[in-house]
């Protein structure tokens, strides 16, 4: 079964590469230079010691919202609210890091840290009950949990963090940030922090978690036939709500370390942050490997940050970069257009099952 | 001379290096009953997919009313009068049955109103003409599944279908629904239309059908006239080889009692799906469980196995009382269980076989140490699975959905007996696997008898309930109404059992018929 491991790889980037020229057809078509651009870009995201520091350092929420959105779907759920997690995250790891600064050094980051985790977790546990006890549909749940996230940040910012008449929360002490001199010497001064390590490490995690471990072997079984779970003795309740509980602490890990190395403080926001829908794209394009979502949040990561450059360096907008994500989604998700394809020119095996029953 | 309707003239059908179909020819005449024979994989679905238009021959010449045609797609297999029922119905549940059986050619008038009324004028007249029972505005999702069945045949015949392809089409069937389809058989192959099915079941073929087309890994072996055929003979040419018939029985000498049910009742919103049932299986003996499908069969092995709570009584696995226990205390205190349905049930599909294995024991130690999974274990121990079992497959890493059925089901037999049960349960065991694979499984299970094991057999099958089976429980409507000798029980007698005679109305009834 070689053919399979090779498609693993060849659906996700031929669909990149279709992204790209989707973009390039379109720059074409309103004047602008697509290689021009795309070296722009290139340039942009790769192009130095800072330009890659800010890349990976963008790389970090999206690989734990990712891994995140990557837990729920493996056992089957499909975890919206990826961006609600993320955002009660960063608001549990700032408020921590504002209101107990006298805790010392190391040990308020990891209280900051893992509260922020555990907020995110608890957000989505709330769905994962739901649906563990009264069969309540994870999609509006969470769904309807990020707005009450969104709005309750907001209030509690406005009214508790904020000063009067301002809209963000004052910077959280030095002692309690990410961001580190080595690393940022290391990249000219990007704002690269300890929290990128931190996210690789997860993603080294949870690969085990999926592959290794007893648990992981349930998920995963839960996810692709209940019934068969239900019968081989697993339990079924408890493992939906574990799944969901990880799912969110990631995600909201996602949202704790950006705000306490990015951000370093929360401030009233109109919308959702983008970067929840953002990791279920990057979950998606990985097939929800945890070393593959390395690097397609590198790739997604690199479109956002080079992206910004693009405009800066030619009459380009944007969203030309949001074209290209958009379209490669577009293509992941009608893979099934490219295995036609791929058959017609016999670059994999037939399906030999297809030959009696 | 009758009229040729379909002849298939040397099919080659490759799949990349994998020849599916090879020189295959046959032919079928107006009002004839073709049936066509073959072990699983041997390639008479792929043979069917081509003459219906869903697969295109590699070479080969198709004929139909003796001049050659190319059917390109299943739209022009339509327009020459092929019409498919398939294995699994391709019905739209919330639809009625009059709408699924116009879906797609629908009369209308100019502005696109359907004509509902005409329709089923219609259709009511050629359900009287082929006696083909049908509920037209009944909803699909409440009709059973042998009227299911009549749906489908009925869209073909609406279609001017005069070749009816089924591919095997008793497979989900009661044994009654069974009796009303060959009867449908009949009266369409008197309208003069020709039936072509797949199967691998001898009794039906001896039962209906006129011809017989062997085929074995892709070429047909040969086609016989049914009558002229005896039912081993049959059996043989289809798996290549003699069938070692039966395995001994061996007398079992020490009775421990394993399994004791005891007043059992389930309810289910409200309605008692199983009441006051008792039923005992001890060391060394198969107790089969008769009856027909949906008299508790399903609710009494969903709390046998912890799948579901009952409502009261007692389940005792030798003297430890088990009901509303867990589904691991279950499997822990050595149930093992082969479910009715191998792919939902069973298997977790794409998985690899290791891991489904595994299924049953991944938890403790060895494959399991501090919660995580020791795969170099779990992967030697599915591979002497494999080897012991004569599992098929490439290597244990390959996914379960990549086996025949036949293996598939070989995977849950080691699994379950592996785990080395004091009761061994098993729901229709053989559905849907052919003859090599049945006679396999029925000698497993002997074996596991004769070796003092305890077990269970619910099948729908009365063959095999009455071959295999030390003594026999009829149920009906949730409960045991009697037990039968299947040694000196026939079939007419256990039919009107199942039916819910009791016993002495049963003696009776034959009396009274035999006069």
């Amino acid at each position: 079964m070689n053919c399979k491991k090779y498609s693993a790889l060849v659906f996700p980037l031929m669909s990149i590469v279709s992204g790209f020229v989707v973009g390039a057809i379109i720059m074409l078509v309103f004047g602008y230079d697509p290689l021009q651009n795309y070296g722009n870009l290139l340039v942009g995201s790769f192009g130095g010691a800072y330009s890659i520091g800010e890349t990976l350092r963008n790389m970090t929420p999206l690989i734990l919202t990712a891994l995140g959105f990557a837990v729920s779907s493996k056992a089957g759920f499909f975890n919206i609210g990826g961006s609600g997690q993320y955002l009660m995250g960063w608001f549990g790891a700032v408020v921590v890091a504002l209101k107990w600064s006298w805790l010392p050094g190391w040990f308020l980051i990891i209280v900051s840290i893992m509260s922020g985790a555990l907020l995110g977790g608890v957000w989505s546990a709330i769905a994962g009950l739901l649906r563990a006890y009264c069969g309540t549909s994870e999609v509006i749940t969470t769904i309807m949990l990020n707005y009450v996230a969104l709005y309750f940040v907001n209030f509690a910012v406005k009214n508790w963090l904020a000063a009067q008449g301002h809209d963000s929360s004052a910077t959280i002490t030095a002692k309690a940030s990410l961001r580190s001199p080595l690393l940022a010497s290391l990249t000219s001064n990007s704002t690269l922090h300890w929290g990128f390590i931190l996210a690789l490490l997860v993603c080294l995690i949870i690969w085990i978690y999926f592959n290794r471990t007893r648990a992981g072997f349930e998920l995963r079984s839960i996810g692709l036939n209940e019934r068969a779970a239900q019968y081989a003795g697993m339990n079924v309740r408890k493992t939906i709500i574990l799944a969901m509980l990880i799912s969110g602490i990631l995600a909201g890990l996602g949202g704790a370390l950006d705000g306490l190395g990015n951000f370093q403080n929360i401030s009233v926001s109109n919308s959702l942050p983008q970067v929840g829908y953002d990791g279920m794209a990057v979950a998606i394009l990985a097939s929800y490997n945890p070393l593959g979502i390395i690097l397609s949040s590198l790739l997604f990561s690199a479109l956002q940050i080079g992206g910004m450059s693009m405009s800066v360096y030619s009459n380009a907008p944007t969203e030309i970069v949001s074209i290209v994500t958009g379209s490669i989604i577009f293509f992941i998700a009608i893979k099934y257009a490219f295995e036609i394809i791929l058959k017609k020119y016999k670059l994999s095996y037939p399906k030999f099952n297809i030959a009696g029953k | 001379m009758v009229q040729t309707v379909v002849e298939m003239q040397h099919i080659t059908k490759k799949f990349g290096n994998l020849i599916a179909n090879n020189d295959v020819s046959l032919k079928v005449h107006q009002g004839e009953i073709l049936a066509l024979l073959g072990e699983n994989g041997a390639g008479k679905s792929t043979l069917m997919s081509i003459l219906s238009g869903l697969l295109q021959p590699t070479s080969g010449k198709i004929l139909i009313n003796d001049r050659i045609v190319s059917i390109k797609d299943p739209q022009t297999a339509k327009a020459l009068g092929i019409g498919m029922v398939h294995q699994h119905f391709m019905l739209i549940p919330a639809f009625s049955v009059l709408e699924n059986i116009i879906l797609g050619d629908e009369p209308h008038n100019y502005l696109g109103k359907i004509k509902y009324i005409q329709a089923k004028q219609i259709i009511k007249q050629m359900a009287q003409r082929y006696h083909l029972q049908l509920d037209l505005d009944a909803k699909v999702a409440d009709i059973s599944v042998g009227m299911q069945q009549r749906v489908e045949i009925m869209k073909a015949l609406y279609r001017k279908a005069d070749v009816l392809i089924f591919d095997e089409p008793t497979a989900a069937l009661t044994p009654q629904e069974i009796k009303e389809l060959m009867q449908t058989f009949r009266i369409l192959a008197s309208e003069n239309k020709a039936i072509i099915f797949i199967t691998h079941k001898i009794k039906e073929i001896k039962e209906v059908a006129d011809y017989c087309t062997i085929i074995r890994s892709g070429k047909v072996i040969e086609t016989v006239k049914v009558s002229q055929a005896g039912e081993e003979q049959l059996a043989e040419m289809m798996v290549g080889r003699k069938l070692q018939n039966n395995v001994q029985k061996q007398p079992v000498k020490q009775q421990k009692l394993i399994l004791n049910v005891k007043q059992l009742t389930v309810q289910n919103n409200g309605r008692s799906k199983i009441l006051n049932l008792n039923l005992q299986v001890h060391q060394g003996e198969i107790v089969g469980l008769a009856g027909v499908d949906g008299n508790g069969q399903e609710e009494l092995l969903a709390a046998l196995t912890g799948m579901n709570k009952v409502t009261s009584g007692s389940i005792q696995l030798n003297g430890q009382e088990l009901a509303n226990q867990s589904v691991r205390k279950f499997v822990e205190s050595k149930v093992g269980y082969v479910p009715e349905d191998r792919q939902a049930e069973g298997l977790i599909l794409s998985m690899s076989v290791a891991e489904n294995l595994a299924l049953k024991e991944y938890y403790h130690a060895p494959m399991n140490h501090r919660g995580i999974l020791n795969y170099k274990y779990i992967n030697s121990f599915a591979q002497n699975l494999v080897k012991n079992y004569g599992i098929r497959t490439q290597n244990v890493y390959e996914t379960v959905a990549s086996l025949s059925g036949g293996n598939q089901q070989k995977v849950i037999i080691a699994r379950e007996i592996q785990n080395n049960p004091d009761l061994l349960i098993a729901a229709n065991p053989t559905r849907g696997v052919d003859v090599g694979a049945i006679e396999y499984i029925h000698r497993k299970i002997i074996q596991e008898r004769n070796q003092g094991k305890g077990i269970l057999l619910v099948s729908f099958e009365l063959d095999e309930i009455l071959k295999l089976s030390d003594r026999v429980m009829v149920i009906h409507d949730g409960q045991i109404i009697g037990e039968v000798d299947p040694k000196t029980i026939t079939a007419q007698k256990l039919g009107l059992m199942m039916a819910g005679k009791k016993i002495g109305s049963v003696q009776q009834e034959v009396t009274k018929s035999e006069l």
